[in-house]
């Protein structure tokens, strides 16, 4: 229960400063990427706001063990792959084409018409593909 | 332009206590696209209850706040179906095959000084702000 609690506390508290902070904006947030337009940089303040805390929080772990019991995930993985950089390049290309990253998209469900619900039935799709997409990428990678 | 960014900066603080919250109470990093990806492959299946609940209150604080405050925000999106489409499997596909969005690899993975969300979230935002060059300013489709 006491896990129940803390992931509705954490999303609801995740989904109020995505609707504030204008993360589903889809105009602000393509404003932000397009820098040889009309750049609107005022969305690199959320990665400000959201840094501190979440500093702050990483530094609380030492020592101590999740209130909800269970361990703090292990120290970052530290080598640089294809898969890393494939994924991000995909994901990026869809962030800008339509503004939406996976947290916004399920925060403006709410608001966002039909338009919303597409987009989430559409990287859900995704989602589900990925697995198999990354074999597929391993075994190349693998017989290269 | 000025509410703009103090908007902004008091959203992302409250992006970075609910990572905080997840991270300190349950011990996980609080990453959108891990917690829906797990449930949409199966993978997360294990822990399906503490994703809900976060997805929950993802969906449901934003409703409550609009019903509370009567008007909800533009979200401005696009009305071409094809775009959300391909759009959606991008960042669906993209986010697990690279681990990660903006939430899980930009906020907490940038946090804690990880090497692989740091090249990740520039690889992202650039193929972003590459894709707005190309197909806005250059060929003017979206």
């Amino acid at each position: 229960m006491l896990r129940l609690g803390f992931s509705l506390i954490s999303g609801s508290l995740f989904g109020a400063g995505l609707m504030l902070s204008g993360m589903t904006d889809t105009a602000k947030v393509q404003g932000f990427l397009d820098i040889f337009g009309a750049w609107d940089p005022s969305l690199a303040f959320v990665m400000g706001g959201a840094l501190l805390p979440m500093a702050i929080a990483w530094r609380l772990t030492q020592g101590r063990a999740p209130a909800a019991g269970g361990s703090f995930p292990a120290p970052p993985q530290k080598q640089l792959d294809r898969r890393l950089f494939l994924g991000a390049v995909l994901f990026g290309t869809g962030w800008g084409l339509a503004g939406f990253c996976p947290g916004p998209a399920m925060a403006s469900l709410s608001y966002n018409g039909w338009q919303g619900v597409l987009f989430l039935a559409a990287m859900i799709c995704g989602m589900m593909a990925a697995p198999g997409l990354s074999r597929h990428l391993d075994r190349r990678a693998a017989n290269a | 332009m000025e509410a703009d960014w103090i908007r902004a900066l008091a959203g992302g603080g409250l992006i970075g206590l609910g990572g905080a919250v997840y991270l300190l109470g349950n011990g996980r990093i609080m990453g959108a696209s891990g917690i829906l990806g797990g449930l949409a492959d199966r993978s997360g299946w294990g822990t399906a209850a503490e994703r809900l609940a976060f997805i929950a209150g993802v969906i449901l604080m934003p409703l409550l706040i609009g019903l509370a405050a009567g008007s909800t925000p533009d979200t401005h999106a696009t009305g071409n179906a094809a775009v959300l489409i391909i759009a959606g499997l991008l960042v669906g596909a993209g986010t697990r095959i690279g681990s990660g969005c903006t939430s899980g690899h930009g906020v907490c993975g940038i946090s804690r000084l990880s090497l692989r969300s740091i090249s990740a979230t520039l690889a992202f935002m650039l193929a972003g702000i590459l894709t707005l060059a190309v197909l806005r300013r250059l060929l003017g489709v979206i």
